[in-house]
């Protein structure tokens, strides 16, 4: 009876969660999204601590509390630190399915090595190695996104890199295939635990090479690692709750993972395996065009005039916290009668959908903020793009330079605006260390500097600017 | 949800094999379903969208309390508490930080 209560629960909260997701299609339906995941959790969770063979509850209680205990700080981080919350938790995902697959392995060691039959130990072994290596991945992908000052922000390659990775990988399944012939042997135990710790070492060495413009889609294809190792732990366990739920989290990774991946013409393999920005050293020698620089009056003045403004944020918007002054810039435009639109590229920021999130916080409508495919028509009408922070993005070297790392990548249009006004922090090139020629274009203005306090002089000159009324 | 060990103690091999086979149906089944709904997420939820899965895929709490809970050595049930513990913090931040930024979209 109270097994069958069981599948019940299991049955209901699958239908909840592929609801959760459903209803994340549009933004008025999809705080629904959360109180259904809620509710099936609640529910998977309540069916499985009252199963009779749960009899020590004191553990499952600390365990609870410690969860809230870190979990709600972690959920109120700044937003500008969204996504190396988003990196911690898929690490906290890896963790869990790797400490389990190690506990089922060593207690059907113990108590029936007949039960650990090659299905499950397959499955054990993909578990624990896709747990273990997304464990330590995004723990470094956490790192890095915070900047924490031992592990470098710049991607570390050496000589054979790729090589050492992938045998580390091949030692780890090659030693994961003999444990899944002979689960039960003297040596086994042994090996298992060393299986562990390659997957440890092999998470820490992928994602070294890795630069900060690449997590975006590095976050998504962790995250579907760590979808799959909870369909991997749903396959030991004999549970379909886990392998659904598991499915879907894979499933959204993958989607996303190709989503950045076409956004930066990059493939997977090129993604993990190939260093972004160690292709191209800045080309020196080559004619260096002047920048032009804009004082913040005539910005304002070239604002003022326009009709249509498009603000292109990036990933500089987030590090200057500069979304809550855009939405004043973004009020005294409107004000004025200006239409503003802002132009969403989807890998600007360190996680997909990055900028979206910050500009909602900063209370500007979601209906302002356009995709790329949809603003770059408009761009040609557009009298001043902004360009806020972002580098890469708008760079027209991708349409053509065949040699740069970003060749291919689709862009924001910003240069095929009427004039484009530049916000940057300093003279240096970019992130991949890639010189962005439009910033000497012809229609192009630079505004030099924080881009808050940038932004914040525009804003005032808008609003006590009786000298351009 | 019964824990799977106990489930194949009772259960002749034959029987789990076939079990097996009806899991990975399930997998491959859900996979499809998962792609057909996430392709229709909104792009501007991308975001919130990664916190809300990573919150649905911490159900490997279901996992973690059988592990921490049953009558097991004191070695694995640690290693399940461990894991209850993570699981759980995804579960409270995910969905908590999830709502947070959804309630941040506005139309106006």
């Amino acid at each position: 009876m109270i097994a069958n209560l069981a599948q019940l629960a299991a049955v209901l909260a699958t239908a909840l969660f592929i609801f959760s997701l459903h209803w994340m299609n549009d933004p008025k339906t999809a705080r629904r999204g959360v109180i259904a995941g809620v509710t099936a959790m609640v529910i998977a969770v309540v069916a499985t601590w009252i199963q009779p063979q749960i009899i020590h509850h004191g553990w499952i209680v600390g365990a609870i509390i410690l969860g809230f205990v870190v979990g709600v700080p972690l959920s109120l981080v700044p937003l500008t630190a969204v996504p190396q919350r988003t990196a911690l938790s898929h690490a906290f995902g890896g963790l869990a399915a790797g400490l389990v697959g190690t506990a089922e392995y060593f207690l059907g060691l113990g108590e029936n090595p007949a039960h650990l039959t090659t299905f499950r130990m397959t499955a054990l072994v993909a578990e624990v190695i896709l747990g273990f290596l997304t464990f330590t991945g995004s723990l470094m992908a956490a790192g890095k996104l915070q900047e924490v000052k031992w592990i470098p922000q710049r991607p570390v390659t050496y000589p054979g890199q790729n090589v050492v990775n992938i045998g580390i990988l091949g030692i780890a399944v090659a030693l994961g295939a003999m444990v899944v012939m002979q689960p039960a042997a003297a040596w086994s135990p042994q090996a298992f635990l060393a299986i562990v710790g390659l997957a440890t070492l092999f998470g820490v060495l992928l994602i070294i090479p890795i630069g900060g413009a690449d997590m975006p889609t590095v976050i998504s294809i962790l995250n579907s690692y760590a979808g799959l190792s909870a369909v991997a732990m749903g396959f030991v366990l004999n549970n379909k709750l886990l392998v659904t739920a598991g499915a879907l989290d894979g499933s959204s990774g993958l989607i996303l993972s190709i989503i950045m991946c076409r956004a930066m013409n990059r493939s997977f393999t090129n993604v993990l395996f190939g260093a972004f920005g160690t292709v191209q050293k800045a080309k020196a020698g080559g004619e260096q065009k002047a920048w032009k620089q804009e004082t913040v009056e005539g910005a304002a003045q070239l604002l003022e005039q326009a009709r249509l403004v498009v603000i292109v944020p990036g990933y500089g918007m987030a590090v200057a916290q500069a979304q809550h002054k855009v939405r004043e810039l973004y009020d005294q435009l409107t004000k004025r009668g200006i239409t503003v639109k802002f132009a969403m590229h989807p890998v600007a920021g360190r996680m997909p959908g990055h900028m979206n999130v910050l500009l909602a916080e900063a209370d500007i409508p979601y209906t302002a903020l356009i995709e790329m495919d949809e603003i770059n028509p408009e761009m040609p009408q557009c009298d001043v793009a902004v360009v806020v922070g972002a580098n890469d993005v708008v760079n027209p070297a991708a349409r053509y330079a065949k040699g740069s790392p970003i060749y291919g990548m689709p862009i924001i249009d910003a240069d095929k605006a009427r004039t484009c006004l530049a916000i940057k922090r300093s003279k240096s090139p970019g992130f991949a260390g890639i010189d962005n020629e439009l910033y000497v274009s012809d229609n192009t203005w630079m505004l030099f500097g924080d881009a808050k306090a940038v932004i914040g002089d525009l804003v005032k000159q808008f609003a006590g600017g009786s000298g351009i009324h | 949800m019964i824990d799977g060990l106990l489930a194949a103690k009772t259960a002749p091999p034959e029987a789990a094999a076939g079990d097996y086979w009806s899991m990975l149906f399930v997998f491959v089944l859900a996979t499809f379903i998962g792609l057909g709904v996430i392709r229709r997420v909104s792009r501007l939820l991308y975001t919130p969208l990664m916190s809300l899965t990573n919150a649905i895929s911490a159900i490997a709490v279901v996992g973690s309390i059988v592990v921490t809970g049953a009558d097991y050595p004191q070695m694995i049930r640690i290693l399940g508490a461990v894991a209850l513990f993570a699981s759980m913090t995804n579960i409270v931040s995910g969905f908590l930080i999830t709502d947070r930024m959804l309630k941040m979209f506005k139309k106006q």
